[in-house]
C-alpha cells in the first residue's frame, strides 16, 4: 500500500566506518582498529538486481603480499547470504537483490596497518605550579585530515584529578567551548567544526588544592569523539552502482561515506 | 489508567461509528477504526465499543479488518459473550479467496484468549493446515500448538500431531520451521519434537533456503539428532560448513554449538573448529552493539576455560574502550587475565596500569584486582605497579592494593619481602573495612619484617572503640597475638589493653568470645599459643587448585549459545527450578478452576490466614488421644454459621487439610445429627479440637473449639480460620 502512492526510487549506499584508536603517551601508535558495514537502503518498487563495484585494488586478509598495489586492504570481510560473488574474484563486483528496506551487504575489519593517517594528533603541555596549587594544562590539536575535508561535532574529553575545584580556558574561537563536568571529573572541550590540515590549541587552568606528583598520574587519557563526513579510514570506495532495470524512471543512487570514532584515546 | 473525558470520548467515537455517512466512505470509517486503536494503545478504556467495531469488521478494507482484529484479540477475554458474535465473521473471512484475509482471520482467531474458543477454531485451523497458500499454512500450524495449549492438560490428539509431523516436508521453509515450534510446544511433556534421521537429513537439505532466524533455529534442533557412525558425523560437519563463517552471530554460534557436540568423540576436530570460529567470535566481542558484545566475552571465557591460549596472539582486540559501559570492561579485564604470556604480558599490564586510576571506583579495584592475579606468575613487574599505586595515597587504590598484597603474599610467599617494605604509610589512608583487615592480617602475619609493625597495630587498638566492623576488631585480635608472639616486647602493653576492652566492654558476642579464647589460651603458656596460632605462613600449592586445569570442551559445550554463559550454571539452575514451578502453578490453576469445589483465590485466602496461626502440617492424633482430650477440656467458645446444603465428607476433609486441619472423625452424609471431629497442632504446642454440628430442620452449623492451652488471640485466629473454611465450601457448588 506504500507503494500505491508512488515513492520516490532511490537507493542508498552508505559506507560507515568505526574507528578505534589508542596513541600512547611517548606518541607512538599502540592500537588502531577499523570496523566498517556497507549498508544499502533501498526504495525500489520491484526486485531488481544491483550491482555495485569496489576499489579493483581492494584485497583481502594478512597473508597477501605487500605489492605495489594493495592500497585498499582489510584483514576480514563477511557478506550477507544473499550476495552474489561470482564476479567478486575477478572484478570486485558484488551483485545483491535487495529487500525493501535496510540489508548489511557486507562487513569487514582492519587493524593496525591504516593507509591513512590518524585524523587528530595532541601535542599536550603540562605544567604544574605546586605554590599556588594550579596545573597548566596547554593542549595543541592537529587535524591531519586533507585540507578539503573537516571534523564535525568534535569532543575532547580530558579526565582532571579529583579534587579539581575550577577551569579557567582560553580558546582560539568563539565557537568552541570547554566546561569541566563534575561528574564525570573532566574538562569537556567542544568543537562544532574542525579543518583538515589545522591546528586548534587551549589553555586549561585547573584550581587543585592539595597538589602532588601524584595528581599528574590523575590526568588521564584525553578521549575525542567526531565523525568524519564523506571520508572512510580503509580507502574503501564504491566506484558504480548500476540498477538493472529497464523501465523509467531510473532511480536517483545516492552513495555516502561516514567514519566515527568508537574510542580514540591519547594517553598523556 | 484513569483518564479524564473517557466517557466523551467512547459516546462520540461510538456515533462516529454507527454513522452511515462515515460506514459508507471508506477512508472516513478506517480513520476513525484508527481513532479507537490508538485510544486502546493509549490505555484509554474502549471495549464498550465492541459491537460497533464487529460491525466494521465486515469490510472489504484489508487494513480496517486488521485493525478491527486487534482490537477484538485485545477485548476478547474481557467481553467473551460479545466475542462469540464476532466468531461468525472470522470464520467466513478464513473461507475468503483473498489468502491474505484468510491468514488474517485464522490468526486473529487463533489469538482470542476466551474460554471455548477451542471448539469454533477446530476446523478452521485444521482446514488451514491444507490451504493451498502458505501464508495461511503458517498461521494454521501455529494456531495448532494454541489449541492445544487452550486444552490444557487434556490429552495430545495424535491426528494433529501426525498431520504436522508430515508438513515438516511443506515447500514453503517457514512452514516448515513453524512446524517444528508448533511440535516443540506440544509435545513439551514428551521432551518436545523428535528429530530422527529422515527428518535429520531433510532439514539439512532445507538449511539454505531458510533464513537467519530459521537457520539458528534449526541448529538448535538438530543437536537432539543422535548419529549413529562416524561418517555420518562428517557428512553433517561438512554440508554445514559454509554456516560457522556466517555473516550472522546467531548462525555462527548455533553452529559452533551443533559442531562441538558431535565432534565429541573426536577432540582434534573440536579445537579445529575452536580455531575456525575464532575470528567471527572476536567480530561479535567487538560488535558496537553491547548485548552482543557482553554475550560474545562470556562465549569467549567459556572457551578459555578449554584452551587458555587460545586468543593469545589477538590481546589487543580486548583492551577495554572509553565509552563501553563497565559490565563489558570487566569481562574483558578477566579475559585480559588469562591471555597473558610471556610475549604479551609487557602490553597487557601497561593496560591494565591505565585502568587503575580510572574515575570509575570499581573499575580502578577491578584493574587492581586483576593485576594482582597476573602477579602469581609475574611477580616482579607486578610488584612495582602495585607499589607505584601506594604512592598516589588514595583510598580505593590503597585499599584494594592491600587487598592484593593480601592474596599474594598468601599465594607466593617469595613476594613477601617486597611487600613488607611498601606498607608502612598505607594505614593512613584506609577507610574501609576489607582494606583493614587485610593490612592487619598481614600486619599480624609478617610483622617481624616491618619495622613499625606494633605501632601501627597500637593506633588500630586505641582506636577500636570507635570501630564498627567486627570482622576487623576479630582480625585485630588475632593479629596482635601473632606478633605478640614474635616481638613480645613491644606488643604486650598494646595487647593488654585490646583483650581488656574486648573482654570487659565489647558489646559483639562473637568478638568477645574470640578475646577470651585467646586470654585462657594465654593463660595456658606461650608454647601453647604458638602450637595453636602459628600456622602456615602461606600455601602455595592452594594456587595449583585454584588455577584451573584445562577442562574438556564437553563440561561447557551444552550450556554454549544459551544464557547459561552469562549466569553461571549454578544461578541458572536456580532460577530456572523457580521458573519452572510458578509456571505449572499458573496452568494447574488455570485448567482446574473449573474442577474443584474451592476457586484459587479463596484457597489462597484460606492458606494465608493459616499462616497466622502457625499450624503444623504433620500433626498426628490417635481417635482415643482425641476423646480422652475431649472430655477433658472445657469448650473454649461456641459458634455458629449459616449452612444450607447437605455435607460432603470428602469435600469437607479436603478443604480442611489445604489449612493444615486435620480429620479424625466424620459422619456420613445424610445421617442425622451430622457431626466432624477434626484437630490441629499449632508450633508452640497448643491443640485445638473441633466439632462440627449440623441438625436437620436447623439451616446452621455449630462450632465448638476447645484448646488445651488457653490464648485468646490465638483461639480468635483459629475460629476466624474455621469459619472461613466453612463458609467457602457453604459458597461454592457441592
Amino acid at each position: 500500500m506504500r507503494t500505491e502512492e508512488g515513492l520516490k526510487t532511490e537507493i542508498f549506499v552508505d559506507v560507515i566506518e568505526r574507528l578505534t584508536v589508542v596513541i600512547g603517551a611517548n606518541g607512538s601508535l599502540m592500537r588502531a582498529d577499523v570496523q566498517g558495514e556497507v549498508r544499502m537502503k533501498c526504495f525500489l518498487p520491484s526486485s531488481t538486481e544491483i550491482r555495485m563495484g569496489l576499489n579493483e585494488e581492494f584485497s583481502i586478509g594478512k597473508a597477501d603480499i605487500r605489492g605495489y598495489a594493495a592500497a585498499v586492504k582489510v584483514d576480514e570481510c563477511s557478506f550477507h547470504q544473499s550476495v552474489n560473488l561470482d564476479e567478486f574474484e575477478s572484478d570486485r563486483i558484488l551483485r545483491v537483490v535487495p529487500p525493501q528496506g535496510e540489508l548489511t551487504v557486507m562487513q569487514y575489519s582492519l587493524s593496525d596497518d591504516l593507509p591513512v593517517s590518524l585524523p587528530f594528533r595532541l601535542f599536550p603541555t603540562v605544567d604544574k605550579d605546586t605554590d599556588s596549587n594550579r596545573l597548566m594544562v596547554y593542549l595543541k590539536l592537529r587535524c591531519d585530515l586533507s585540507p578539503k575535508s573537516q571534523a564535525l561535532n568534535v569532543t575532547v574529553h580530558l579526565p582532571v584529578p579529583k579534587g579539581t575545584t575550577s577551569l579557567s580556558q582560553e580558546l582560539s574561537s568563539p565557537d568552541q567551548r570547554a566546561e569541566l563536568d563534575s561528574v564525570t571529573r573532566s574538562v569537556h572541550w567542544t568543537i562544532p567544526r574542525f579543518h583538515g590540515g589545522s591546528q586548534l590549541s587551549a589553555l586549561f587552568k585547573l584550581e587543585v588544592p592539595g597538589l602532588s606528583a601524584s595528581s599528574l598520574l590523575e590526568l588521564g587519557p584525553v578521549c575525542m569523539q567526531f565523525e568524519l563526513p564523506m571520508s572512510t579510514c580503509s580507502g574503501l570506495q564504491v566506484r558504480f552502482l548500476r540498477v538493472s532495470s529497464t523501465h523509467p524512471p531510473l532511480p536517483h543512487r545516492w552513495v555516502r561515506y561516514v567514519t566515527h570514532s568508537d574510542s580514540y584515546v591519547i594517553r598523556l | 489508567m484513569p483518564y479524564s473525558g473517557s466517557e466523551e470520548i467512547v459516546k462520540e467515537l461510538r456515533r462516529s461509528l454507527c454513522n452511515p455517512n462515515v460506514q459508507a466512505d471508506r477512508l472516513r470509517c478506517r480513520n476513525v477504526v484508527l481513532r479507537v486503536i490508538r485510544y486502546m494503545s493509549q490505555g484509554l478504556d474502549v471495549s464498550g465499543l465492541f459491537m460497533e467495531m464487529v460491525k466494521a469488521g465486515a469490510t472489504l478494507d484489508i487494513v480496517q479488518k486488521k485493525l478491527v482484529y486487534l482490537y477484538m484479540c485485545t477485548y476478547a477475554a474481557l467481553k467473551p459473550n460479545l466475542a462469540l458474535l464476532a466468531i461468525n465473521t472470522l470464520r467466513k473471512d478464513c473461507t475468503d479467496p483473498n489468502p491474505m484475509v484468510r491468514g488474517l482471520a485464522l490468526r486473529s482467531m487463533c489469538s482470542f484468549r476466551m474460554p471455548g474458543i477451542s471448539e469454533y477454531i477446530q476446523q478452521p485451523v485444521l482446514n488451514g493446515l491444507r490451504d493451498k497458500a502458505s501464508y495461511v499454512r503458517r498461521a494454521a500450524v501455529l494456531g495448532c500448538a494454541k489449541m492445544q495449549t487452550l486444552q490444557g492438560d487434556t490429552e495430545i490428539d495424535g491426528a494433529v500431531v501426525n498431520e504436522l509431523y508430515a508438513m515438516l516436508r511443506d515447500p514453503d521453509p517457514i512452514v516448515m520451521v513453524n512446524c517444528l515450534r508448533a511440535l516443540e510446544e506440544i509435545l513439551k511433556h514428551e521432551g518436545g519434537v523428535v528429530i530422527n534421521k529422515p527428518i535429520a537429513h531433510h532439514l539439512l537439505n532445507r538449511m539454505k533456503d531458510l533464513d537467519h532466524w530459521g537457520q539458528s533455529e534449526v541448529l538448535a534442533y538438530l543437536v537432539r539428532y543422535k548419529t549413529r557412525t562416524e561418517d555420518e558425523v562428517f557428512t553433517i560437519l561438512n554440508v554445514l560448513d559454509g554456516f560457522l563463517k556466517s555473516s550472522q552471530p546467531n548462525v555462527v554460534m548455533a553452529t559452533t554449538k551443533l559442531f562441538l557436540l558431535l565432534s565429541e568423540d573426536f577432540p582434534h576436530v573440536q579445537i579445529d573448529i575452536l580455531e575456525r570460529v575464532k575470528g567471527p567470535l572476536l567480530a561479535i566481542c567487538t560488535s558496537e552493539c553491547h548485548e552482543l558484545c557482553f554475550l560474545g566475552l562470556c562465549h569467549a571465557r567459556e572457551i578459555l576455560r578449554s584452551s587458555p591460549g587460545h586468543f593469545s596472539g589477538h590481546y589487543k582486540k580486548f583492551f577495554c574502550m572509553y565509552s563501553e559501559p563497565n559490565y563489558i570492561k570487566y569481562q574483558k579485564m578477566e579475559i585480559l587475565r588469562e591471555l597473558v604470556n610471556d610475549e604479551n604480558v609487557q602490553q597487557i599490564l601497561e593496560e591494565l596500569q591505565t585502568y587503575c586510576t580510572d574515575v570509575s571506583v570499581e573499575l580502578a579495584q577491578m584493574a587492581i584486582l586483576n593485576i594482582g592475579r597476573i602477579a602469581r606468575t609475574y611477580s616482579e613487574r607486578c610488584l612495582v605497579i602495585l607499589k607505584g599505586l601506594l604512592g598516589l595515597k588514595q583510598e580505593h587504590i590503597t585499599s584494594a592494593v592491600i587487598q592484593t598484597f593480601h592474596d599474594l603474599v598468601w599465594l607466593c610467599p617469595q613476594c613477601t619481602a617486597n611487600v613488607c617494605q611498601a606498607l608502612p604509610g598505607c594505614e593512613e589512608n584506609i577507610q574501609d573495612s576489607e582494606g583493614k583487615q587485610a593490612l592487619i592480617w598481614l600486619l599480624g602475619m609478617h610483622g617481624e619484617q616491618v619495622p613499625n609493625a606494633p605501632y601501627i597495630l597500637e593506633e588500630f587498638v586505641d582506636s577500636v572503640k570507635m570501630e564498627t566492623s567486627a570482622a576487623v576488631k576479630m582480625e585485630l585480635i588475632t593479629a596482635m597475638v601473632r606478633l605478640f608472639l614474635s616481638r613480645p616486647a613491644e606488643c604486650q602493653d598494646v595487647l593488654g589493653r585490646l583483650l581488656y576492652y574486648v573482654i570487659e566492654e565489647e558489646l559483639d558476642m562473637a568478638v568477645r568470645d574470640r578475646g577470651l579464647l585467646y586470654y585462657r589460651l594465654l593463660q595456658q603458656g606461650i608454647e601453647e599459643v604458638k602450637r595453636v596460632v602459628c600456622g602456615p605462613k602461606s600455601d602455595p600449592s592452594l594456587d595449583v587448585i585454584s588455577g584451573q586445569a584445562n577442562e574438556a570442551v564437553s563440561a561447557w559445550s551444552k550450556g554454549f549459545n544459551t544464557l547459561i554463559p552469562i549466569y553461571g550454571r549454578e544461578q541458572w539452575d536456580r532460577l530456572t527450578a523457580q521458573k519452572g514451578d510458578s509456571l505449572e502453578i499458573l496452568q494447574g490453576s488455570a485448567v482446574k478452576a473449573n474442577e474443584i469445589d474451592t476457586k484459587p483465590e479463596q484457597r489462597e485466602e484460606m492458606s494465608r490466614d493459616s499462616g497466622s496461626v502457625s499450624l503444623l502440617t504433620s500433626a498426628h492424633l490417635s481417635p482415643e488421644q482425641f476423646e480422652e482430650r475431649w472430655t477433658l477440656l472445657e469448650a473454649a467458645k461456641v459458634v455458629t454459621v449459616d449452612w444450607h446444603k447437605d455435607s460432603c465428607p470428602d469435600a469437607i476433609q479436603t478443604a480442611f487439610q489445604f489449612v493444615h486441619i486435620q480429620l479424625v472423625a466424620i459422619s456420613r452424609a445424610g445421617v442425622q445429627p451430622w457431626k466432624a471431629y477434626l484437630f490441629a497442632k499449632n508450633e508452640t504446642g497448643s491443640l485445638f479440637l473441633i466439632e462440627l454440628l449440623t441438625v436437620k430442620g436447623k439451616r446452621d452449623m455449630q462450632i465448638t473449639v476447645k484448646q488445651a492451652n488457653s490464648n485468646e488471640q490465638l483461639l480468635n485466629n483459629f475460629i476466624a480460620i474455621v469459619k472461613s473454611v466453612i463458609q467457602t465450601l457453604g459458597e461454592t457448588k457441592g
